[in-house]
């Protein structure tokens, strides 16, 4: 099957899918605004644009509706699937089952039209003859090579305008209104007028082609709401790059790597069009670097030099940024890090989702280090933290690590519209030469205020006691080299001091408890969106209420302890092997508390869904 | 309160009014006769003598013996002594932050022809402003002598183990790979190596200088040819290198047909006297030949080999607004609630 997917739990449990028995047809009751269509294609086959008209203009006609690419770590020729979900109760975790499929593809097209339920529906190449292996599903069988080859006389452009057909026939299906996709799709092709009238003739010869030919017959329709008034349609890396412009980047350095590329792809496009000053200057700075070393090298020296400096990267950048994260943590550094998580190790899958960075990125480096993570859970905490990321790194002169992934950072999400800052940038301890001449000098290690941030000075500030010796070894409170072992001790004390000033500054936790439940659901980023929807299945099927903190940043703020210790049993549920998160906790939970963690793990590639964790709360609570 | 006027001895000053004792640095720990500590008290001398305000100066630096050296050189500037083989991306970024500052890194030969020859040739090819200084002994000292990728076939350690992997020639890649002033000196050679930073501390794009340095604690012995003897005995000069900084006047004739006259980015004037038939410092080409000639010869060549004065800097072609990225306001970096609002719409 191709997307099929299990859930492992502590128990090891396992919830498996066979081909349906053949059973009589699906009863008739419209199922409206609420089921999932998949699209099978071919990587570089250009559906992409198809996809994301079907997609827009389900979100135009007011529906909740989320959208989930399924690629390939490939240029073209390989599967694909693009599954989109319509929810009238705003659900946007991936849905589990699909219930129409567009099979595109004839390699996967068997086994597509296999995994699907009694009742579902499919649209497929009439030659291909899938109806043969499923009777419990409503198929719809269409020749689209012929209607596109009347479409599109130009040989070559059929493969692309082939994929049009198939909205045309669906928004026929589902009774998609043909406004809303005609706008739809002269947005996407805005620039070119003739592109979007070729594609829209293919639209609409795939609309009067089943408008001739077929009955509906599967119950899936959609139905006009207003849940997406006002809302807009990003995904987590764009919002990330928005985040970091609002916030006055002005130093971004990267390695292209999937899935984080595209976070650096936009802020340029966002840069050159908002920060080029009237005379045609740059208020910024871009360097594609020679690796992902090179990249964060690049970042603390901007850093340390006082610009507010980035860089994205994936897992295995992560990797190679080692070394210096923890000079960074060390020699107390500013720089922002984007990790957008993907499948590992090494190269794992590349383009499928996974939160299996956490413990690395924690305590990321040689010695005794840790970082301070910021873990967004929807595009608009994507563009909040990239923001609070940099004031953090400035105000606590540390790195500080933002933690996305793939399902969030290259998937299309809704989201209210993002706010304008309302606090001015915070650039931390920063000591100028009048500073200086009225203090009579500084001392760089130095905790004055109690809070152990000490107070620094950037390079170019004129006055003879600025300067100050930057090192990874051994420093005294005055930045001299030294080897006593107090010295080393005082620092290294001080820097967790100083990480406990970063716990009470970070982004508390999203709480949701009503006070009676003895049971506590933990989670962090993407698998918000199953734990919110499982909580409500539980609560529906099994009249079973839990309480629930999503995590948003590490190190954990004093509320994620208060929540374990007012629980009897609390659930970690992440998107990894190990319990990363759980792991994390258990390290800083007191015992007691500690003991009270139980965990539940998605890591097949594919983002988490409800029903997985809800199967896997059920066995586990023994419901 | 009156007092009585006293004959204070008026210390020589520069150009700034600051004596030479202002761009003094801390006690060197190095080795007694190490060349690094040659090389750090001509950086002084530069620096000084160019009228440079030690606060407009940042130093980087890698790991290893070379890289600890700007602890013993201008303790008013700012210094980042980074991880081994990175300080090009950390001298990248602090530049990016803020290119208004001159920078000068300083590595070995381990910390940029071995573990960091990924980012020198990159940092080579982006011209970044920056004065790049090779002190280059062959050797590891911190970790008590091995060999490293600059030395030369047949040289041998003290424990008798010969060297059989050529040498990376670290002038000639930087030629190469788009270094706007290179060129190869020794540490014991001050007038040289005095002349070779000044001019360096006036060109705007990456200076590569490879400054031969003996380490006497490993490699200063017979069969090294990194030793102070090997060199002495093997120094040849490609050119007589004169400098005349852009403050002072150009009192000193030359003859055309026998020197190249360079005009700095600043004014100053590079005044580079050919000692060879075939130098020409503005031709790649003739300068990669000439260091492979030499190099079959036995030769150490030494000497300002390539300038280029008018490829632009990395920052240049970055089109940076003026002033410094690090301290640009919040009104110039981010964009108004306009903005903002303009591209919600977009995106509804």
């Amino acid at each position: 099957m191709a997307t099929g997917d299990v859930a492992l739990g502590n128990s090891g449990a396992s919830a498996t899918q066979t081909a349906p028995e053949p059973t009589s047809k699906a009863s008739q009751k419209p199922v409206v605004n609420d089921f999932s269509i998949q699209v099978a294609t071919v990587n570089g086959s250009g559906s992409q644009s198809a996809n994301s008209v079907l997609l827009r203009s389900i979100f135009a006609m007011g529906i909740p509706v989320s959208g989930k690419n399924l690629f390939p770590s490939n240029i073209a020729g390989l599967p694909t699937w693009y599954t989109i979900r319509a929810s009238k109760h705003g659900y946007v975790a991936r849905k589990k089952e699909i219930d129409f499929l567009i099979a595109m593809n004839a390699e996967t097209a068997r086994e597509d039209i296999l995994s699907l339920p009694t009742g579902g529906a499919a649209i497929y190449e009439e030659s291909q003859n899938l109806k043969q292996y499923r009777d419990d599903v409503t198929c719809y069988p269409v020749p689209f090579d012929k209607i596109t080859a009347a479409v599109c006389p130009e040989a070559k452009l059929r493969k692309l305008v082939k994929n049009m057909i198939y909205v045309g026939v669906i928004a026929k299906l589902i009774s998609l209104d043909m406004k809303v996709v005609e706008t739809a799709l002269r947005r996407q092709f805005a620039k070119k007028q003739k592109a979007a009238d070729l594609n829209w003739g293919a639209v609409e010869a795939g609309f009067n082609y089943a408008t001739e030919h077929f009955t509906k017959q599967d119950p899936f329709v959609l139905e006009r709401m207003h849940a997406t008034d006002g809302k807009i349609i990003i995904d987590g890396n764009a919002a990330a790059a928005l985040g970091a412009m609002f916030a006055g980047v002005t130093v971004v350095t990267w390695y292209p790597i999937t899935p984080s590329s595209s976070v650096v792809e936009q802020l340029i496009d966002y840069l050159k069009k908002y920060r080029v000053e009237p005379d045609g200057k740059a208020s910024f700075a871009v360097v594609q670097a020679e690796d992902e070393l090179a990249a964060v090298g690049m970042v603390l020296g901007a850093g340390w030099a006082g610009a507010r400096s980035m860089t994205a990267t994936s897992g295995p950048g992560i990797s190679l940024m080692a070394e210096f994260a923890g000079l960074g943590y060390f020699a107390e550094l500013p720089g922002v890090i984007f990790d957008i998580q993907r499948v590992g190790p090494s190269t794992g899958l590349p383009t499928r989702t996974a939160q299996a960075d956490l413990l690395t990125i924690a305590y990321l480096s040689h010695g005794d280090t840790k970082h301070v993570m910021l873990l967004p859970g929807n595009v608009k905490e994507c563009y909040e933290f990239a923001q609070a990321a940099f004031d953090l790194t400035e105000r606590l002169q540390t790195p500080v690590f933002v933690v996305s992934d793939l399902d969030l950072g290259m998937n299309n999400w809704m989201s209210e519209p993002f706010q304008y800052p309302e606090k001015p940038l915070d650039r931390g301890k920063v000591l100028t030469a009048e500073d200086l001449t009225r203090l009579g000098g500084f001392a760089r290690y130095k905790d004055v205020d109690g809070d152990a941030i000490p107070y620094r000075t950037l390079p170019g500030t004129e006055h003879p006691q600025a300067a100050y010796f930057t090192r990874g070894s051994g420093h005294n409170e005055k930045a001299l080299y030294t080897e006593r072992p107090d010295d080393y001790q005082n620092l290294m004390e001080r820097l967790a001091r100083k990480f406990e000033t970063a716990r009470t500054l970070v982004p508390h936790p999203v709480i949701v408890q009503d006070g009676k439940s003895k049971v506590g659901l933990i989670a962090f980023g993407t698998s918000d969106f199953a734990v919110t929807e499982s909580r409500d299945q539980l609560k529906k099927e099994y009249g079973v209420e839990t309480d629930y903190l999503r995590v948003r940043a590490f190190p954990f703020t004093k509320e994620v302890h208060d929540f374990v210790a007012s629980h009897e049993r609390v659930y970690v549920i992440e998107q990894n092997r190990d319990a990363q998160l759980q792991s994390l906790l258990k390290l800083d939970l007191p015992v007691e508390d500690a003991v009270k963690l139980r965990s539940v793990r998605h890591f097949n590639g594919l983002p988490m869904d409800a029903r997985s964790v809800t199967d896997e709360l059920v066995l586990q609570e023994g419901i | 309160m009156a007092t009585t006027p006293t004959a204070t001895p008026n210390p020589k000053i520069n150009r700034l009014g600051l004596p030479i004792l202002e761009y003094r640095g801390g006690k060197t720990t190095l080795c007694a006769g190490c060349g690094h500590n040659a090389i750090s008290e001509r950086i002084i001398d530069a620096f000084y003598e160019m009228g440079v305000q030690p606060e407009r100066v940042m130093k980087l630096s890698g790991i290893g013996c070379s890289s600890k050296s700007p602890a013993y050189f201008m303790s008013r500037a700012h210094s980042f002594n980074s991880v081994h083989g990175r300080m090009p991306a950390v001298a990248t970024g602090a530049l990016l932050a803020n290119k208004t500052m001159n920078a000068i890194g300083v590595s070995g030969d381990g910390d940029t022809a071995s573990i960091g020859m990924g980012q020198f040739i990159h940092l080579m090819r982006r011209n970044l402003p920056l004065i790049y200084i090779i002190e280059d002994n062959g050797v590891y000292g911190l970790t008590k002598g091995q060999f490293s990728a600059t030395a030369d076939i047949g040289s041998k350690l003290k424990t008798g183990v010969i060297n059989d992997l050529p040498a990376i020639d670290t002038c000639t890649l930087a030629i190469q790979l788009g270094a706007t002033f290179v060129g190869r000196s020794f540490s014991g050679d001050k007038k040289q190596l005095l002349a070779m930073l000044k001019a360096a501390i006036a060109h705007k794009g990456t200076v590569m200088l490879d400054v031969i340095s003996p380490c006497v604690t490993f490699n200063d012995h017979e069969g090294s040819t990194k030793s102070y003897k090997y060199m002495q005995e093997h120094e040849e000069a490609i050119s007589e290198v004169g400098f005349v900084p852009h403050f002072e006047d150009i009192a000193v004739d030359y003859d055309p047909g026998s020197t190249y006259d360079v005009r700095m980015h600043d004014g100053s004037h590079l005044r580079l006297r050919k000692l060879h038939e075939d130098y020409n410092p503005t031709s790649r080409v003739t300068a990669v030949k000439a260091l492979m000639e030499a190099h079959e010869k036995g030769e150490i060549l030494t000497g300002v080999f390539y300038v280029d004065t008018a490829k632009p800097s990395f920052t240049d072609m970055l089109n940076l607004v003026d002033e410094p990225l690090a301290t640009l306001p919040q009104e110039r970096t981010r964009p108004s609630k306009q903005v903002l609002d303009e591209i919600m719409t977009r995106l509804q």
